[in-house]
């Protein structure tokens, strides 16, 4: 069985996001860029899955400009087979990113599709669950637990309300949350290694997708603050201040 | 004209408050209907005529809806749509996992976790885990799709009367998923999500036995019990007792932060709460910069004391 993994290129977490001045976009330049955090955590699942003898092949998969390589390459030295960029200079939105994953689905018939479940620049949590719906197949969302009988799998999903247990025939796409596994460390042969591993670039125009209708984005603002309050030195004042305010 | 489809979130016995927040941000826009796909329940169709706003409710009753596989509503839901210029979902987990599939269907975007409504088809929503604030506006040619940020909205009164019809959307519904259980935490005090008082405790906390302090002072206040993603990694609670940008976001009246110092990561959770107070022995811990009331000390105790006190 093939694996396809999705992995988009983002602002490092670590990084604190600014504002750029016109206030249309956030600052980019000379800032770490990462692979979105929950998608390491989808190719670490792929990777186990192969490890374990269930898969054969995994390949990595990414959208965006050349510099999206980088985030392919660190796919390919935490062991991933080949790499695959679909290269546009544009924004792509969720909608647009599901038809491209949707063709590339088509042209690699892969088993299983891993993301994760969002992107932690736009935070959409769309892109799995769009793919799923193109490609008629079953989708499990925010996997904590993943375990594979065959041609089913039985995935625990982290809900509100706790933890819920599907079955889902394969093919079929899962996005991971948080908990479903620890990504591994990339060592340094592993990244010399990485170099020689195969990655195909694709231009986004030859794949020959309809662009969907896009969302326009503007007024990029910081989010309100609240005022610091004020510090109570004891028990009592906290639960005077707290009966005067109404809220005991 | 301006028609708006809301999806109503359930347990299969009880509407979901997200719903009744929904339909704050739904009426907001226009006209709204409220969608509810059960197998049988007629009470859960009955409770969404009271939310003030609805127009009618239209009830899909079929033992496929009895729990909420997104592949098998959506399928019916983009059939419904098709009346409608505009589909909202709470932005739960149950909304965040079926409408992105129905936007796909529908061929048009996704507006995820709207928290105002500039005007019918432009939004503000968080991204970069609410660090910045956009607008967002959806072209005219296609159905608006969003999810509702439950925490930016009041919930609706439920005094109103919606005339309830029975729909059976006419579409293919697939067997490729099948739901086999939800394993859930059974707890006796209120509903992290919509309760009006929330005890968080932190890595301060220090372990699971310590976290029976928090238990306390909550259960004294008819609080839930919530935890920072620090307390969950360590282990001291399961990860539904999450709060922050990882977990659950919340808007209590009043939420007592307990050993939580404020990563940014808590905060986005946290910051439509109506009071904060934070206790902490560390006077530098970022929560202070936010918190209404603040109290440096030894949490074990000033806690015990708190509910002690509250008596």
């Amino acid at each position: 069985m093939k694996i396809l993994v999705c992995v988009k290129r983002v602002i490092d977490y670590n990084v604190r996001v600014q504002i750029n001045r016109q206030g249309d976009g956030v600052i980019t330049d000379g800032v770490k860029m990462s692979v979105n955090p929950f998608d390491e955590i989808a190719v670490e699942e792929a990777l186990q899955i192969r490890d374990r003898g269930d898969a054969d092949e995994i390949v990595a998969v990414s959208i965006g400009t050349s510099a999206s390589q980088q985030q392919l390459r660190t796919a390919l030295a935490m062991g991933a087979d080949r790499a695959i960029l679909v290269e546009s200079d544009d924004e792509i939105q969720p909608l647009a990113a599901a038809r491209v994953f949707h063709k590339l689905v088509e042209k690699e018939q892969p088993g299983l599709v891993f993301l994760g479940k969002q992107a932690i620049d736009d935070d959409s949590n769309q892109t799995g669950q769009m793919l799923a719906a193109l490609w008629q197949r079953p989708q499990a969302t925010s996997a904590s637990s993943f375990e594979l009988n065959g041609e089913t799998a039985r995935v625990t999903r982290e809900v509100d309300a706790g933890l819920e247990i599907i079955d889902i025939d394969l093919p079929a796409v899962v996005t991971v949350d948080l908990r479903l596994n620890e990504p591994r460390f990339v060592k340094m042969p592993d990244i010399m290694k990485a170099k020689r591993k195969p990655l195909e670039t694709i231009a986004l125009s030859e794949l020959g997708i309809d662009a969907p209708p896009a969302l326009e984005t503007k007024n990029y603002e910081p989010p309100p603050q609240r005022q610091a309050g004020i510090m109570v030195e004891t028990v009592d004042e906290l639960i005077a201040a707290l009966r005067d305010r109404g809220v005991l | 004209m301006t028609r708006v489809l809301l999806i109503a979130e359930h347990d299969g016995a009880e509407l979901n408050l997200s719903t009744a927040k929904s339909m704050s941000c739904a009426s907001q826009i226009g006209e709204t209907d409220v969608a509810v796909f059960s197998n049988g329940a007629d009470s859960l169709a009955t409770s969404a005529a009271t939310l003030a706003g609805a127009a009618r409710v239209l009830h899909a009753s079929r033992p496929e809806n009895a729990k909420p596989l997104a592949a098998v509503l959506a399928p019916q839901i983009a059939k419904l749509a098709a009346d409608y210029t505009h589909v909202l979902a709470p932005s739960t987990t149950f909304g965040k996992d079926v409408l992105p599939r129905v936007a796909a269907l529908l061929g048009a975007p996704q507006v995820s976790d709207i928290m105002s409504v500039e005007s019918e088809r432009s939004y503000k929503r968080p991204i970069y885990a609410g660090n910045v604030i956009v607008q967002v506006s959806v072209p005219d040619n296609c159905t608006v799709c969003g999810t509702v940020r439950i925490a930016s909205f009041k919930a609706a009164a439920t005094d109103g009367n919606a005339e309830i019809t029975a729909v059976s959307p006419d579409a293919d519904l697939p067997a490729h998923t099948r739901y086999i259980d939800l394993q859930a935490q059974v707890s006796e005090r209120p509903d992290l999500q919509s309760a009006m008082r929330v005890v968080s405790g932190g890595r301060g906390v220090g372990s699971a036995e310590n976290f029976e302090i928090i238990y306390g002072l909550a259960d004294k206040l008819s609080a839930a019990v919530g935890a920072s993603r620090a307390a969950v990694d360590a282990g001291y609670v399961p990860n539904d007792m999450q709060i922050g940008q990882t977990g659950k976001i919340i808007a209590p009246d009043l939420y007592i932060a307990v050993g939580i110092s404020g990563a940014i990561q808590h905060v986005t959770g946290i910051k439509d709460a109506g009071t904060i107070v934070a206790i902490n022995k560390d006077a530098e811990a970022p929560i202070f910069a936010l918190a209404d009331f603040g109290l440096v000390g030894d949490l074990f105790s000033i806690v015990p004391d708190l509910e002690k006190k509250l008596g």
